[in-house]
């Protein structure tokens, strides 16, 4: 194994280099300052200056989740580190690979309440998937080789690396990268047989199937979504995705249902309601997919394939847990029904079929457009068709109303266009997943959906986008409201839109101006095209303001605490029941 | 007990768990839940900075219970510890707990040993016991009858060292009350698995 002796901020830029990294997003500070010299005196690694330590990581998970590789972040101690923890956050709960060094300060400091001193360990233990705090030089090459390990391995995770300022102006011996795997922490990859065997039992015999996908196999990566397509196409099963999910199955497929979930389709929810096999792919159960759990798809069989032991049986109880990685998982059993000379049953699956098309008839995407006023559905799906000439599209968004409608009716042919926050819903989110994602395409067409509210949490990131001539596409959906705070204010809580109004807005086009940005507005339906249009001629950031109607509503909506046959399909829809309390409790 | 960590969680949380599906003929993951039980669980971690704060931040972080806590390395030569928890929970609880703990890195092994067949459970407590005349000399004789050695005495107070089940603990702490009880230290349970076999 080659060593060689070198300076604990030396060693950092090398790790990083020998781990394959070519970007870093950071902000420097004083602990950190030893980093930052040792990656001004070379050329190998770039570094992206954010505004924000938590756009950092928004731009490294933009990054990762759009290349599959590991995004990596630099920020400095105490408010460096913390300013980190939504981004860490965000990236936990949607597992995406993140190694963030920071800052601490100087190991004999470290208790005193030191300057810029804060408990970085302590802070990200719970939202990290491992954490370190180096205190010898010659552990800190390891250190950072086993952080890359275990932010890419099994499920994905953010690794935190807290590098006090003593350590990175210590000499100490470097060692590279091994191949021994980690001594340790080796999630379980192949699956066990047996089960493929009682899966493949259940799909054989299903008479009601559906495919259940989810952002684990974005993250396992372009081969499980491909074998994944190819089972979907094998069987001739319907197939719903979850947000995370969306592009693993091509939305042209006709076996795509749509979205499933809160403001999924109508067909998606209704058929995994009556389904009699579930066959979820690297999907977690999450609350907003399930609804209330003890009405969840009742009568069905359930298969769940996960890389994560503690994501079976945890909101919902499966029969047939698999245990892998989606590609290992999906390979043997297709071998497996190809083994067996699976044909599906196709007397049983017309007449599911003939079940689902009744509910796509319902179109329930379908919206009241109008020539006076633009409906923020209208200006995604202009969006939409005007963009399909574009060789490489890439979606980001915020939270909220917006996010829903973006998810709804931006079709994905490919996996890792679509960067969302799904698990944290954070806002403002979108504007800096957009700089990772243009940072790691340079060519590409990187557009973010924002609501006016989310994007203003990190504006400040156009500076950045314009430092590095990023030509970012701010798609601003400007109804004035928090619009999905509104939109419950009005079904829950009587109408009383308590603070979701934003009564000070910037000038959009203007604050475009102000970054160096192009500003662009429409405000009548017969304005969105010729936007649209300008915006994309335009080479370099633009932001586009959108003023669209502020009440609409995004539908379908499963109200909260209620199963998805109670689901809501338009304004006229009223809820048959009111929100239960044990419903309006609910997030 | 200062570790009872919002174990209302678990309570409440019982009762909305989905209804015992039908019985399928393909081996399912915990049995239908059948209410709280208490379960023992035994974690090998690497014995590094931080290691009790990632098992104990779990616990609270989820809303699991901490009934009792051990903890104490156990092979130097590996640097490994052994914690071990007394939680309680309905059976998907449990087995959500042994997953969630499987997964953090320095985590080695997490055994439930109430789950996997016999095992031996022992506390031990000092117990302290300020008495004169009668009171005193029955605790003496209590102590006695269960095992219990005086570690320390004056003139007028005993501290007992006793170990054995928690159950006897309890009623041994109980029978002293009347009798002077002044403080109890308890080391909360360790366990290990009866027969030949590691853990």
């Amino acid at each position: 194994m080659a060593t060689a002796q070198m300076l604990g901020a030396e060693m950092v830029i090398k790790a990083l280099v020998d781990q394959g990294v070519e970007v870093v997003f950071g902000y420097p500070g004083g602990a950190v300052l030893p980093i930052y010299d040792a990656l001004f005196k070379q050329n190998r690694l770039k570094h992206i200056l954010v505004r924000h330590e938590q756009a950092a990581v928004h731009a490294a998970e933009g990054y990762a989740r759009s290349t599959g590789r590991v995004g990596a972040v630099l920020v400095t101690s105490g408010p460096g580190a913390t300013n980190a923890v939504t981004g860490l956050t965000d990236a936990l709960m949607d597992s995406v690979p993140i190694v963030c060094l920071t800052g601490q300060v100087p190991t004999h400091l470290i208790g005193n309440d030191a300057f810029q001193e804060a408990d970085t360990t302590g802070i990200t233990r719970p939202c990290t998937k491992h954490n370190y705090l180096v205190k010898d030089v010659n552990e800190l090459a390891r250190t950072m080789h086993e952080a890359f390990y275990v932010a890419r391995t099994g499920r994905p995770g953010p690794v935190v690396v807290d590098l006090p300022k003593d350590i990175l102006m210590t000499v100490g011996t470097y060692r590279e990268p091994d191949d021994h795997a980690h001594r340790r922490y080796q999630p379980r990859t192949q699956p066990d047989p047996a089960r493929i065997a009682e899966a493949v039992e259940l799909i054989m015999n299903a008479k009601k199937p559906l495919f259940y996908g989810g952002g684990g196999l974005i993250n396992s990566g372009l081969k499980a979504c491909k074998l994944f397509a190819e089972l979907v196409q094998l069987t001739g099963f319907p197939c719903t995705l979850t947000l995370m999910g969306l592009g693993a199955l091509p939305a042209s497929d006709p076996r795509f249902l749509g979205l499933v979930g809160m403001h999924g389709t109508y067909e998606s929810n209704l058929a995994m309601h009556d389904c009699d096999v579930m066959i979820n792919v690297c999907a977690r159960f999450d609350d907003r997919v399930t609804g209330r759990v003890n009405a969840f798809s009742p009568g069905s069989k359930k298969i769940h394939i996960d890389i994560d032991p503690s994501s079976i049986n945890k909101n919902i109880r499966v029969d047939v847990p698999v245990i892998g990685d989606a590609a290992a998982v999906l390979e043997a059993l297709l071998a497996q029904l190809k083994a067996r000379r699976f044909k599906p049953d196709k007397a049983h699956l017309a007449k599911w079929w003939k079940e689902i098309a009744g509910w796509r008839a319902r179109q329930s995407l379908r919206y009241d457009n109008s020539n006076k006023i633009i409906k923020p559905q209208y200006a995604i799906e202009r969006l939409y068709a005007l963009t399909r000439g574009a060789k490489d599209v890439y979606i980001t968004t915020e939270v909220g109303q917006h996010q829903m409608w973006a998810a709804q009716l931006f079709k994905f042919e490919q996996p890792m266009h679509w960067l969302t926050s799904g698990g944290l819903g954070t806002m403002g989110y979108g504007l800096p997943a957009a700089v990772g994602v243009q940072v790691a395409h340079p060519e590409a067409l990187v557009i973010d959906i924002a609501g006016e509210a989310s994007i203003l949490m990190n504006i400040q990131e156009m500076s950045t986008i314009a430092q590095y001539r990023l030509p970012v596409k701010a798609f601003i959906i400007n109804n004035q409201y928090m619009g999905m705070v509104r939109q419950w204010q009005e079904l829950m809580h009587g109408g009383r839109y308590s603070e979701s109004y934003t009564a000070a807005l910037p000038d959009f086009v203007k604050l475009a101006d102000a970054f160096g940005a192009r500003g662009l507005r429409a405000t009548k339906p017969g304005e969105v095209d010729d936007l649209i249009k300008e915006m994309l001629a335009y080479d370099g950031p633009v932001i586009a303001d959108i003023a669209v109607d502020q009440t609409e509503n995004c539908f379908p909506m499963i109200p909260s605490g209620a199963a998805h046959n109670e689901i809501l399909l338009g304004p006229a829809d009223k809820a048959t029941t009111p929100v239960s309390e044990e419903g309006m409790v609910l997030v | 007990m200062a570790l009872r960590l919002r174990s209302q969680r678990a309570a409440s949380g019982a009762a909305k768990k989905p209804a015992p599906q039908a019985p399928a003929t393909i081996a399912a993951g915990p049995p239908p839940d059948g209410g709280i039980k208490r379960a023992i669980v035994a974690i090998l971690v690497d014995n590094e900075p931080g290691v009790l704060a990632r098992v104990v931040g779990l616990f609270s972080g989820r809303g699991y219970n901490i009934e009792s806590l051990t903890v104490a390395e156990v092979n130097q030569a590996e640097n490994l510890s052994r914690i071990t928890i007394v939680t309680s929970g309905t059976a998907m609880i449990i087995e959500q707990i042994k997953a969630q703990l499987s997964r953090l890195v320095p985590v080695h092994t997490v055994r439930d040993l109430t789950a996997e067949g016999p095992y031996v459970g022992r506390e031990l407590a000092l117990v302290k016991v300020s008495a004169t005349g009668e009171k005193r000399i029955e605790s003496l004789r209590l102590a006695d009858i269960f095992r219990a050695r005086a570690v320390d005495s004056t003139i007028d107070s005993f501290v007992f060292e006793i170990t054995g089940s928690t159950e006897k603990l309890d009623s041994f702490i109980n029978l002293m009350a009347p009798l002077g009880l002044v403080d109890v230290s308890r080391t909360g349970v360790v366990a290990i698995s009866r027969g030949a076999e590691k853990f």
